[in-house]
């Protein structure tokens, strides 16, 4: 646990004194923002037309404004996650630290947690300077925290996931551009696999369609913590650091 | 100390190591030769548990490297060919980081940091970016990184490759201090290096090994005959280089006389004499009675070079060359 740690502080230094951190943090903040903005203009024109039309919607600040914000920002991780795992393993095997790594006395899990674990907390300051939006509604509203802390849970069992599938596929590759490119690709089909499921109910389309992601994000925005949903997540994580195990040991029997 | 038997290490083509069997003992610069490609950083990796052999067995201090790696490890300062650093850390912190991995904490660590850092003269960079840093000094960082835990083992991999002459110097004097309380491997194929800081060679090639011997005795292997340089001179002005040539060759128990080059009217010979016959005194009495002036005569050390080419053969005419190249840059 110590050295998971000392790696975990290490990763998280080196993405702070890059710009990569703080360049993510803007980047996720600026278009929250403008989504929630979005979102919120909305809520405010439906909230004068109902009333000029004289007839009551019923307006609902969790189910019309932070319910459809939660489920962008879980497509809009998507795009952030690449940009977070690229480097994990690449950089050190395009400088050659990680021998330094594999020839100390820590052992392989350790680093991969380690590297992950750094990634993860990197996400949820990413996450955590969105809620400054939020903040906003339970000033000026009324709305219920439970559903917001649950997505938000929801948020970051699914970075989770997707960040170590992305730690996984930085060890394959020397080339941060390469690592990238393919951890978007990942991303990208895991998010679009549920589409299969609007025209199509046979066997394999509902295979599929429980492989995405996004469909598991569902009941979290909701503010349902979904057994099923949480245990999908949670396997998700386990195997992608599980093959990252793996690829690392066949890394010392190849290279 | 260091154990290897029938150590083999095969990739999907071709064999880096071939059943490799030698042993290290406490406290001695041990130098790992070979030209380039012939299996020492492969070995390397493996006495370090960064690979796996595919058969035979390693161990260090007692641990087998694949049975109890992390132990192994724990004993073992590591530099390989290129130092490892963060390039966006600073000295000290990336010192820090590499003693806390390596199992140091609190004082010890700061004091090992400062230690490691006087003694690799890396002080006066101690708050640079590892990135800013020269290739001499980051060497002496990737040193000072390797010695931080103060292993029982070094293992160096070209600790000299790619430095200026006088960096090479200070880090084969670095080194050298460091002999004693820790046992040294260090791979090169600059053979001068060997001759200047190692007490045992072990030579490969094409992952087979060659010869493991102590320098001494390697010199002496390859002398059979001994060599002597015999600088002649000519009384008033020109020389015949022929005629004292075949004079030389005339000398008792003298087997060749080799032209080496001409200054003025200088001429340098190389002569090569039966062992024990001690040529020398009828060397100089045959030029000094033939009229010529003797300027120096002494007996040369036979190189590496030679021991190397004649127990590696023709292969090692690529290496032999960068060895010269190497040379002339010193």
């Amino acid at each position: 646990m110590k050295n998971v740690m000392i790696i975990c502080r290490k990763e998280l230094r080196s993405y702070f004194v890059s710009p990569i951190a703080y360049l993510l943090l803007t980047m996720f903040a600026v278009i929250m923002g403008f989504f929630f903005w979005n979102a919120l203009g909305y809520f405010v024109f439906m909230g004068i037309e109902s009333q000029m039309r004289g007839e009551m919607f019923p307006m609902n600040v969790n189910e019309q404004v932070i319910r459809p914000l939660l489920s962008n920002m879980s497509v809009i991780g998507l795009f952030l996650i690449p940009m977070i795992t690229m480097r994990l393993f690449a950089e050190e095997k395009r400088t050659g630290t990680i021998e330094l790594l594999a020839t100390s006395p820590v052992r392989d899990i350790e680093i991969i947690l380690g590297k992950w674990l750094a990634a993860v907390v990197l996400y949820g300051c990413i996450l955590l300077l969105t809620a400054l939006n939020f903040i906003f509604l339970f000033k000026y509203g009324n709305p219920d925290w439970k559903p917001l802390a649950i997505g938000y849970l929801g948020l970051l069992l699914q970075a989770a996931a997707l960040l170590a599938i992305g730690t996984f596929i930085s060890t394959l590759t020397k080339n941060q551009i390469i690592a990238g490119a393919a951890t978007f690709g990942v991303c990208l089909l895991l998010w679009v696999l549920e589409w299969v499921s609007g025209y199509e109910t046979a066997t394999w389309a509902q295979v599929l369609s429980y492989m995405s992601v996004i469909t598991h994000f569902e009941s979290f925005a909701k503010g349902v913590i979904n057994t099923k949903d949480t245990v999908f997540y949670v396997t998700l994580t386990f195997l992608g650091l599980f093959f990252t195990a793996r690829s690392m040991e066949s890394l010392r029997w190849r290279s | 100390m260091i154990t290897v038997k029938e150590l083999t290490k095969r990739y999907a083509r071709n064999t880096a190591v071939d059943h490799i069997s030698f042993e290290v003992e406490k406290g001695q610069i041990v130098g790992f030769l070979g030209p380039n490609g012939a299996g020492k950083t492969t070995t390397m990796r493996i006495l370090t548990c960064f690979l796996p052999p595919t058969s035979g067995s390693a161990t260090v201090a007692g641990f087998d490297v694949l049975e109890q790696p992390l132990e192994v490890k724990k004993r073992i300062g590591y530099l390989p060919e290129t130092p490892p650093l963060y390039l966006e850390m600073r000295t000290d912190e990336y010192l820090t980081f590499v003693g806390k991995l390596k199992g140091l904490s609190g004082s010890e660590l700061r004091q090992r940091v400062d230690a490691v850092c006087e003694r690799c003269a890396v002080t006066d960079v101690k708050k640079k970016l590892l990135g800013k840093l020269s290739k001499g000094y980051r060497q002496r960082v990737g040193l000072a990184q390797a010695i931080i835990h103060n292993p029982e083992v070094l293992i160096l991999d070209e600790p000299t490759a790619g430095l200026d002459p006088k960096q090479i110097n200070e880090t084969r004097d670095l080194i050298k201090g460091l002999a004693g309380d820790h046992t040294i491997i260090l791979s090169t194929h600059i053979l001068p290096e060997v001759e200047q800081t190692c007490q045992q060679v072990i030579i490969i090639d094409k992952g087979k090994l060659v010869a493991t011997d102590s320098v001494n005795n390697l010199q002496s292997r390859a002398r059979g005959a001994e060599t002597v340089l015999v600088e002649v001179a000519g009384r008033n002005g020109e020389i015949d280089s022929a005629a004292v040539q075949r004079r030389l060759e005339k000398v008792t128990g003298v087997s060749r006389v080799v032209f080496k080059e001409k200054r003025q009217n200088r001429n340098i010979f190389e002569v090569e004499s039966q062992k024990n016959l001690f040529a020398r005194g009828d060397l100089a009495r045959a030029v000094v009675e033939s009229g010529w002036d003797l300027n120096e005569l002494r007996a040369t050390a036979v190189s590496l070079e030679k021991v190397f080419l004649q127990l590696t053969g023709g292969q090692a005419a690529a290496p032999a060359e960068e060895t010269a190249a190497n040379g002339a840059r010193e």
